[in-house]
């Protein structure tokens, strides 16, 4: 199958670019010969008009389809990383363009790159960062990202320029200036490399954070380091003076430090506008986005380092914005940024293989090229070695030997390095061709060959991995206990410490940065712990209806000594059945539909002891949630650029769940109990009649098709997003039972039986019991636990309206990748 | 002891310090906003006393010292403060306040109160407390003990969050 799908795209890759090519040349000629027209045209066909756009577009379709090639076979990819194998797909189409054309017409600019396709993947870095960790090791990664970086450059130049002296490569017209600025460019760790290598080998958070660190703040380093030799290898050997390194140094500290301010202004831009946008939330996510790439833009202008811009940027402004923004935004922000990122990161990596295949700009010359791999590998290793050793007597926690090790070999190189080389200027630095040569083989071993020795490398070494584990309450509060005792100690002994900091900067954050920066409405629910609360029990309350739903037991409800603990009673085979509570149409596979086992079984405990029952046929299950939920998704959708209603309306959306819920819940019971119909539903007409395995009547879902259409006619419409627990902010709630409530079905319910003509609607569908006063009132409110009182459930409700928290569970921290 | 040793480098700031601590109106100005510094003060001192030795001190504050290698691998020995177990105890004592030997909800709720009480209701502190009790409560007693605190907290890394760089 593989080899087919490689054949085809790479057949379609062909059609793509060949045609393209002709077409470039006939345009020509068309564009010549339209010039006499001598009637209407019916079609034409206008290149000219769309081809810059085209282009692009065809580009960046040619980047995915390969990238979704290469990731169709885990096996491979889980062997080589996948960014090596975009490289390599990079070599087949520069290829492919080179038989074409017989020359490359394409390449990785240094515009396109530097203006395109870098700023998103750091925009996504910065807004992603892990602040605490970031900052916890602020001071290592300084070091190593200015000092480290300087070490690397000034022993890469030196060492080549002594080799060269000492005649190991043979005739080369550099002078030591321009071997301190190939050392300049090439010695930066690059982001995007070890963001696409790391992320397939989840290390510990330290490490990855000072590896990752490093990349990102020593661009600070290598634009003053470049910018400076640049000038000085313009100026020329003699008129470099003490004045001049001077500047250099000043430099340095204006372009860093002038870099992040910018970005911390534009993040509290961002953080204010963020404030102000309650009115117009389709379109906060824009301004993220928009003000991001402006922070890179307005660095790039003033000469500053342009990725510490938007590195501190995104770093300010997370907690802001985050807490700010609707919670739709911010899953939108969160979900295009990953796309963004991930794009440029495919792109940039092919059109590195692209830019490969180019006969023009190889010049091979073996002892340089050796002896810089060689320079950069030693001296990355002793760079680190060296800087670690003063470090450990600060840190709290040293960093161990391994570790270390693994720091050094995740020196990669990659395109940052390439596009400044390209930058280079060829009149002033003749060996221009031979020092982008190396560069590229350089980036090229780092990318493929340790990227495909990262892992067993991490493995062999036993380095200590990212831990993934769920989010207890105890440990949030306890790591609260903990920052307090520390601090209390901290005061006791008189030390300032670490600590110290940390509870003075919240303190002046809780003062007046929350004040400035967020609404008010987002300053009440800050708190860690209690959102912490919130999602657990958000999660705890859908496993609970799902479990409900699954084994159709009701004790649960009825018996309130009954005490769900799903830690303890669910296996770990319900847990893995149990569905991504987060989306919506997984919450379909979340309601199985049951045979039900003729004794009726109420003790939820006994069964789940009679272990999983089978699952049924999912197709049919899955037709007919899409076809259940359809309804509700008509409702939400309104054709409008402008609004995305969500019906906001508390009563309105407690009431609508209450009546799922309890139409649900009644269901089961009555499947199990076999109840006969009473009078009331005598209203409904019978349009059906199905049975079922059990030779029970039931009546089919049409009729309610009747009743809700009168419903509806009456005005109702729920136009509400009926996400698990997303939209409504507590669905474990259901205090206000309305025991009069007429039997009203949602129309995504009713409207099943239209659609799903040829499924079998599920015995849970189709029952439709009447509902009692009596039956409701023993549907008591779920009960997360038979302690909490009605009070906990009505104290959530006047909140539930501010309460922003975004329904994802936290992701469990791998590297972003 | 080993702890001993180090705290003598600093035997003349710490003297001075537990001199102010042992006085029973004990200020120090941070230490009243914090929430939970009333308890670790009266976890200096030992139960019953008044007043405050310079080795009870010194031992109290040897909980936070960093975590280091194992000089002497004598079993025999008593738990040492600084190890991981040392840690938890230490933390857990700040709950248990009756010394019981568990944790029990209006405990743990006495200190979700002093830490979360502005800003959240007390019925949530409730629920808040309830959960993290059934969480860490592994036989079912409706407390936590020390066996159960030290489970619920095992992938936390003790070495980051519990250590005061100076006490090495």
């Amino acid at each position: 199958i593989h080899a087919g799908l490689w054949l085809l795209v790479s057949a379609m890759l062909l059609c793509c670019v060949s045609p393209l090519k002709a077409e470039l040349k006939n345009s020509q000629h068309d564009s010549h010969s339209n010039s006499n027209i001598t009637g209407i045209s019916i079609v034409s066909f206008k290149w000219e008009h769309v081809k810059a756009p085209y282009i692009v577009a065809v580009w960046v379709l040619v980047c995915f389809l390969c990238k979704l090639v290469i990731e169709a076979n885990h096996h491979v990819t889980s062997i080589i990383p996948e960014s090596a194998l975009l490289i390599c797909a990079g070599f087949i189409l520069g290829g492919i363009i080179w038989g074409a054309d017989h020359q490359q017409t394409f390449s990785l600019t240094p515009v396109v790159f530097f203006y395109y396709l870098l700023p998103p993947i750091i925009v996504d870095s910065g807004y992603h960062m892990p602040n605490k960790l970031f900052f916890s090791n602020l001071g290592a990664i300084l070091v190593h990202a200015i000092i480290g970086t300087c070490w690397n450059a000034a022993t890469l130049g030196l060492s080549l320029w002594g080799c060269q002296k000492g005649g190991a490569m043979g005739d080369l017209d550099i002078g030591l200036l321009q071997y301190l600025l190939f050392g300049s460019l090439i010695a930066a760790v690059d982001p995007v490399a070890v963001l696409a290598v790391f992320e397939q080998v989840h290390v510990n958070d330290v490490l990855f954070i000072l590896v990752f660190g490093e990349s990102l703040l020593n661009d600070g380093v290598t634009v003053v380091l470049f910018n400076v030799f640049d000038a000085f290898v313009t100026l020329g050997g003699a008129q470099i003076d003490a004045v001049e390194i001077i500047k250099g140094i000043i430099s340095f500290f204006v372009v860093a430090f002038g870099g992040s301010l910018l970005g911390m202004v534009f993040g509290i831009l961002m953080c204010f506008l963020t404030r102000c946008t309650k009115n117009i939330e389709i379109i906060e996510p824009g301004f993220i986005f928009v003000v991001g790439y402006l922070s890179y833009l307005t660095a790039e202008m003033l000469s500053l380092s342009a990725i510490l811009s938007c590195v501190f940027c995104g770093v300010c402004c997370q907690k802001y914005i985050n807490a700010n923004m609707n919670e739709n935004s911010v899953k939108t922000v969160k979900y295009v940024m990953k796309v963004l990122a991930n794009g440029s990161e495919t792109m940039i990596f092919v059109f590195l293989g692209i830019s490969a295949i180019d006969k023009t700009i190889w010049v091979w010359n073996t002892g340089f090229i050796l002896l810089t791999l060689l320079f950069i590998f030693v001296y990355r290793f002793i760079g680190v070695f060296l800087l670690t050793w003063p470090l450990n007597r600060y840190r709290l926690v040293p960093l161990e030997f391994i570790d270390q090790l693994i720091m050094g070999f995740g020196g990669l190189r990659g395109a940052v390095a390439y596009g400044l080389a390209v930058m280079m200027d060829e009149k002033k630095i003749k060996e221009k061709n031979l020092m982008v040569s190396t560069t590229l083989i350089v980036v090229f071993f780092t990318v493929i060959i340790q990227g495909i020795l990262m892992k067993p490398v991490v493995t062999w070494l036993k380095v200590k991995r990212a831990t993934l584990h769920d989010l207890t309450l105890i440990e949030k509060v306890q790591n609260r206990v903990f920052e307090h005792m520390l601090v209390a100690v901290e005061d006791i002994s008189g030390q300032i410490g670490h600590n110290y900091f940390r509870d003075k900067w919240k303190n002046f954050e809780e003062k007046w940065m929350m004040w400035m920066l967020m609404k008010p409405s987002a300053r009440k629910t800050q708190d860690h712990v209690f959102s912490v609360f919130h999602q657990l029990n958000l999660k705890d309350a859908v496993e609970y209806v799902t479990e409900g739903e699954r084994s159709g037991s009701l004790e649960f409800i009825r018996n309130d000594s009954v005490l769900i603990d799903f830690k303890k009673k669910l296996g770990d085979d319900m847990l893995e059945a149990m569905p991504d509570v987060t989306a919506d149409t997984s919450f379909d596979q979340g309601i199985m539909l049951r045979d039900p086992v003729p004794s009726v079984s109420l003790e939820m405990h006994e069964q789940t002891m009679n272990g999983l029952r089978e699952m049924e046929d999912l197709n049919s299950h899955h037709l007919l949630q899409e076809h259940l939920y359809k309804g509700r998704k008509q409702h939400r959708h309104r054709f409008s650029r402008n609004h995305l209603s969500i019906n906001t309306d508390e009563d309105e959306v407690q009431e609508i769940f209450q009546r799922t819920m309890r139409k649900r819940l009644e269901s089961f019971k009555s499947a199990k109990m076999g109840m006969a119909l009473p009078k009331t539903i005598s209203k409904h007409t019978k349009k059906e009649q199905q049975k079922t395995p059990n030779g029970k009547n039931r009546i089919s879902v049409d009729e309610d098709y009747e009743f809700s259409e009168a419903d509806s006619a009456s005005g109702y419409d729920p136009s509400f997003t009926y996400r698990a627990g997303g939209g409504i902010e507590n669905p474990a709630f259901m205090a206000d039972l309305d025991p009069v409530v007429p039997l009203q079905i949602p129309p995504w319910l009713a409207e099943a039986e239209l659609d799903s003509g040829g499924v079998a609607p599920s015995q849970r569908a189709q029952a439709r019991p009447p509902l009692t006063a009596g039956d409701l009132r023993r549907l008591a409110p779920l009960r997360i636990s038979t302690q909490s009182t009605d009070s906990f459930m009505m104290a959530d409700i006047p909140d539930a309206e501010q309460r922003r928290d975004s329904f994802d569970l936290p992701p469990p921290p791998p590297p972003p990748p | 002891l080993s702890f001993l040793e180090c705290s003598w480098r600093f035997c003349g700031r710490f003297k001075a310090l537990w001199m102010k601590a042992a006085l029973p109106d004990f200020k120090i100005r941070e230490l009243t906003e914090n929430p939970i510094g009333g308890r670790i003060i009266a976890a200096f001192f030992p139960p019953e006393k008044e007043r405050l030795d310079f080795p009870s001190f010194v031992r109290i504050l040897a909980h936070f010292r960093p975590i280091g290698k194992n000089r002497s691998r004598d079993r025999a020995q008593p738990e040492q403060a600084n190890s991981r177990t040392g840690k938890l105890k230490f933390a857990f004592e700040l709950y248990d306040q009756d010394r019981d030997g568990k944790i029990s909800r209006e405990e743990l709720l006495q200190v979700l109160r002093a830490m979360l009480g502005l800003q959240v209701t007390e019925e949530q502190l409730r629920s808040i407390a309830e959960r993290a009790i059934q969480e860490a409560d592994l036989d079912g007693d409706g407390a936590i003990s020390f066996d159960e605190f030290k489970k619920s907290l095992e992938k936390v890394d003790m070495e980051h969050k519990m250590n005061i760089r100076f006490l090495k």
